[in-house]
């Protein structure tokens, strides 16, 4: 056993220099992002990372082409990164390995907490620009006594597109209360249109029903969010209780279109545009989604804030734009250009480079930024409801505990299989891993 | 197996192709029609065939989508491809010979780890920290050594099950000749793993290939992007462009396609040379 | 006994010895060192980061920081409402699609290496479904199993003039509808295994057997049936294996809905890993772990033992 020593521990390293070799050279021609990003040779090349919908990419990719032509010595690179859960985990993975772009967009409010924002993002709170942002929306970018984060878009109402002709058609008006609502419904219903669109093919889409019923939460106790915290109010107790029975009531009256189980998000707004559906409880990000469906569409549908118990205190539900973020890894002159590139997204010529990528679907939180005129006519009904202050931030804005399986829960409800008093407890215990996870006290 | 009547063949095989075309072929006809569709049409998500036909056009413009992403993700996925699936091959041999060939105190250790390498699911967090402490996170290289290392089990398991049905004789009758366990190894026992070989190669590309979850990790970034990550430009949370998206299943498809194509060939003649057979 | 065997230079002493004469001879012919390559990428990538996740499945788990909790995250993840429900579905799930498989795949084997014709073809279409990507065939399944657009629907309305199920949505049947594209799209790769198992048998049975006046399914039954047990011992735990752990198709087709209807353990995980509960996520893993072993430790030793009996 002596001599085939040499020749094994030969072979051994010709075996694993040929796989590195072989790796290595796939690795080369690869065109990875150190060749890609050495473009502006004099000046500093920074990178945005946005996520990879078209609502994201088109005002992200106007934005940076608008800031690149100023010439700045800064040059912005846009990246892309997958969206949903997918994607949080992605932002999450980066930012834990030290791998985060100089500049990133993500979530305001609950989900930007979640980030752990005193330790992976640079404070902004002395920054000049911030004084351009309004204060409504640095308080969900606010963690400890910092602010961390400029807005990206436009703010967003949740709660309930219609379409007008049909309202025409049938001479309703707009309700302002629940009983309103469900006596809207009935006359609908007996005109062969559905009255409500559900589309649990997106389950996201489930949950419009108890999110936007939010504001109407808060009316009827103002602490809500605060106890809840806590751990001391609960949704299988009123208040809160109610949002899921109003689900539960809408498909027990059998108002939702028959393939609610399976229609996608995009279905249930085909419907909303020809008229066959009338009523879609939704975010209002969906505004460019459908006005390009028809060329009457961003005329024919309209908004309204989920109706309560009081017609006095109709208000609406409202969801901040998402924050753009610098962070702690980003340093020297990166970390420089990046605080440039936010100045510039928090500028009035920020919003109109937005405005050319993609039309608004919301208000902007810049100061002295100003929609286009010609908008959507659920923009306009949006945009009311702000100018007369008349709104609630969501919870996510308020409470930092949302229990990630509450669009499993809503469809459940939803489609009956079971009861809103049920699905309420179900998703009470869902909501305290979320609460022990983060270290709440009272959990 | 040849004692079938002809009448029979027919019969048989009439009623296979009826089969297989109802359950196979309507799902890959169905793909084809909403890849050609104009994106309004395609929503409807209807069987027909498509109204304004402009599959090339939604096929160029899948390629030519955030800036050629789909080509440079056609590279680092054939790279990724081909390499973890050499390595694969040549190591999970390597390990299935002798394991079946040796009888060693290290089989049950072995055995046990090939069986958790099947069972355990991967933990992606803690592998992303190792692949950093060795430099190898956000690489190409990482990427294909993680590949090699979830599916070494699989090749071994099944090369190993191929292995015990070639006669130990084989082996003794080259030692007598003077080969060394190299040579036995890669000049003699090699080549009769052919059809087995052939049997990885295919299921282990198509693995790597369409793997959707692992790029997404360990590779992160568009430039880096593999084939699969690309479907997540059309899926988008209010509306997915469906005819851009079944345009992009059918490019991603056809690569796998021609890879058993060509290879179809050679599974059916290394099953039938006989050079296994005692 | 120093045989030369290994090297190179032709020493034909060792030609005198008898081949199986001991185990050092063994160990020459088959050396230790040939499990290195793929053993340190394995340990590397593999067991090193599965023995992290041991401990990060006892801690409360930020990605930034790690506390540990003891049996906390066991406790949580059995007052899970949906486990147990999730629990019952990944047996479901893996029993009958690698049932479906085996007898499936070996019907589709035995047929696919008899003389037919359009045998090529066959063989091609059946595999085709394994080529396309689990995202691939999730999308289009959706699609073509819609309750009210899907063309299978479809047909069955007119033909039967009611409306077909809600293959995905109705809860009672979502798993099943699943589990039933989970056999189509993994159905092919079963066959190829068999077929590769029954072309492994030697012709000279097949000979015997017709010289003997042996039928078509005295063949199968005496000859294909037992010769091609490793393939079926491979096929059962591949695929129930896979089944076990499936993630892949059920997350790209209901993703567990509608509501919680058709999770699997391995979704649940997913869904903890989501939502950023990283230590509850990786209990989760160990459960499964436990859960598979206990089911394919004792089975593979029970095939393995039925195998060298054969």
């Amino acid at each position: 056993m002596s001599l085939p020593t040499k020749g094994r521990q030969a072979l051994i390293a010709g075996l694993v220099a040929g796989g590195l070799a072989l790796s290595a050279c796939s690795a080369g021609s690869l065109g990875t992002s150190s060749t890609a990003a050495s473009g502006g040779a004099a000046g500093v090349t920074i990178t945005y990372l946005v996520d990879n919908s078209d609502q994201a990419v088109k005002p992200a990719q106007s934005l940076v082409d608008a800031f690149n032509a100023t010439n700045s010595g800064v040059t912005v690179k846009l990246e892309t990164r997958a969206q949903g859960t997918d994607g949080d985990n992605v932002v999450k993975t980066k930012l834990a390995t030290g791998d985060m772009a100089e500049v990133f967009a993500y979530n305001s409010g609950s989900l930007m907490a979640a980030l752990d924002p005193a330790k992976n993002l640079v404070p902004l709170t002395n920054e000049s620009f911030m004084s351009n942002v309004q204060d409504a929306f640095k308080s969900s970018v606010t963690s400890g006594s910092d602010v961390y984060g400029v807005p990206m878009g436009g703010a967003t109402g949740g709660g309930i597109l219609y379409n007008k002709k049909v309202f025409a058609q049938l001479g309703l008006s707009v309700p302002k209360t629940w009983d309103e609502f469900m006596a809207n419904n009935a006359k609908i219903k007996a005109a062969g249109i559905d009255p409500v669109i559900q589309t649990y093919g997106d389950t996201w889409t489930s949950q419009l029903f108890v999110l936007a019923d939010f504001a109407n939460v808060t009316s009827a106790q103002p602490d809500w969010a605060e106890k809840y915290t806590a751990g001391q109010a609960k949704y299988v107790d009123q208040p809160a209780l109610t949002s899921f029975e109003r689900l539960e009531e809408v498909h027990k009256a059998g108002y939702m279109n028959k393939d609610f189980a399976s229609a996608k998000n995009s279905q249930g707004l085909q419907k909303l545009v020809k008229g066959t559906g009338a009523q879609y409880p939704m975010l209002t990000f969906v505004i460019g989604a459908y006005s390009a469906m028809s060329d009457t569409a961003k005329d024919d549908i309209g908004f309204f804030a989920q109706p309560g118990d009081d017609a006095a205190q109709n208000k609406l539900t409202s969801w901040s734009p998402g924050g753009v973020y610098i962070p702690t890894t980003a340093t020297g002159d990166k970390l420089e250009g990046a605080k440039k590139f936010l100045a510039f997204i928090a500028s009035t010529a920020g919003c109109d480079a937005q405005t050319k990528g993609l039309t608004p679907s919301g208000p902007y939180m810049v100061k002295g930024c100003t929609l286009p005129a010609g908008l959507p006519a659920a923009v306009n009904d949006l945009q009311k409801y702000y100018t007369d202050g008349n709104l609630s931030p969501a919870l996510e804005f308020l409470s930092p505990i949302k229990g990630p399986n509450l669009e499993k829960i809503t469809v459940e409800v939803g489609s009956g299989i079971t009861s809103a008093a049920d699905g309420a407890k179900r998703y009470d215990e869902d909501v305290k891993k979320q609460a022990q996870q983060l270290g709440l006290p009272g959990w | 197996m040849n004692a079938m009547r002809r009448p029979t063949r027919w019969l048989v095989g009439l009623i296979g192709i009826l089969v297989t075309t109802g359950l196979f072929l309507v799902p890959f006809a169905f793909v084809f029609t909403m890849a050609a569709k104009d994106t309004n049409e395609a929503s409807l998500l209807e069987f027909s065939w498509p109204t304004h036909f402009q599959l090339w056009q939604n096929v160029v413009e899948v390629f030519r989508a955030r800036d050629f992403m789909l080509v440079i993700a056609f590279i680092n996925s054939t790279i990724l491809t081909v390499a973890s699936v050499t390595l694969m091959v040549v190591f999970g041999a390597m390990v299935a010979y002798v394991l079946d060939r040796r009888k060693s105190r290290l089989n049950p250790l072995i055995n046990t780890l090939v069986l958790a390498g099947l069972i355990i699911p991967p933990a992606v967090v803690p592998t992303i920290w190792v692949m950093q402490s060795l430099g190898l996170f956000k690489t190409l290289p990482g990427l294909i050594l993680v590949e090699v290392a979830f599916g070494l089990a699989f090749t071994v398991l099944t090369m190993r099950a191929f292995i015990a049905s070639i006669p130990r004789e084989i082996d003794e009758a080259a030692i007598v000749d003077g080969a060394g366990p190299l040579r036995l190894f890669f000049q003699v026992i090699f080549p009769l793993l052919r059809s087995v070989i052939v049997t990885i190669v295919v299921v282990q590309s198509i693995f790597v290939f369409n793997d959707f979850q692992n790029p997404l990790y360990f590779l992160p970034g568009s430039q880096n992007a593999t084939v699969q990550l690309t479907l997540f430009n059309y899926m988008s949370q209010s509306q997915t462009t469906y005819n851009l998206l079944f345009a992009n299943v059918l490019v991603i498809t056809v690569p796998m396609l021609v890879m058993y194509i060509i290879f179809q060939r050679q599974i059916v003649a290394g099953m039938t040379s006989g050079a296994v057979k005692g | 006994m120093s045989s030369t065997t290994s090297s190179r230079d032709g020493s034909r002493v060792s030609l005198a010895k008898p081949p199986r004469a001991s185990a050092e001879h063994v160990d020459a012919t088959y050396p230790l060192w040939f499990h290195i390559p793929a053993g340190v990428i394995y340990i590397v990538l593999f067991i090193v980061p599965t023995i992290f996740s041991f401990y990060f499945a006892f801690t409360r788990w930020t990605l930034f920081k790690s506390t540990f909790i003891g049996f906390d995250n066991f406790v949580l993840f059995f007052s899970e409402p949906g486990l147990i429900g999730s629990l019952r579905n990944t047996l479901v799930y893996g029993f009958i699609t690698s049932a479906a498989k085996v007898v499936l795949g070996m019907l589709l084997a035995v047929v696919l290496s008899a003389p037919i014709i359009a045998r090529g073809y066959l063989r091609s279409v059946t595999f085709f479904p394994v080529l396309v990507s689990a995202v691939g065939v999730g999308i289009t399944f959706q699609v073509l199993l819609d309750p009210f657009n899907g063309i299978v629907n479809k047909l069955i309305s007119s033909v039967t003039g009611a409306d077909g199920p809600g293959w995905l949505t109705d809860p009672d049947i979502a798993l099943l509808s699943v589990a039933g594209i989970d056999v189509w799209k993994g159905l092919g790769l079963a066959t190829l295994i068999y077929i590769a198992g029954i072309a492994a048998i030697p012709n000279e049975y097949f000979e015997a057997a017709r010289v003997d006046g042996a039928n078509s399914w005295q063949m199968f039954r005496h000859i294909i049936l037992p010769l091609s047990f490793p393939a079926t011992s491979t096929v059962i735990i591949l695929s129930l294996i896979g089944g076990l752990r499936s993630f892949d198709l059920i997350w790209t087709t209901t993703q567990g809905g509608p509501g919680f209807a058709s999770d699997v353990i391995a979704s649940v995980i997913y869904k903890q890993y989501q939502a950023g509960f990283y230590g509850l996520s990786t209990a989760g893993n160990v459960i499964l772990f436990v859960v598979v072993t206990a089911i394919i430790y004792p089975l593979s030793r029970w095939l393995n033992s039925k195998e060298t009996v054969l």
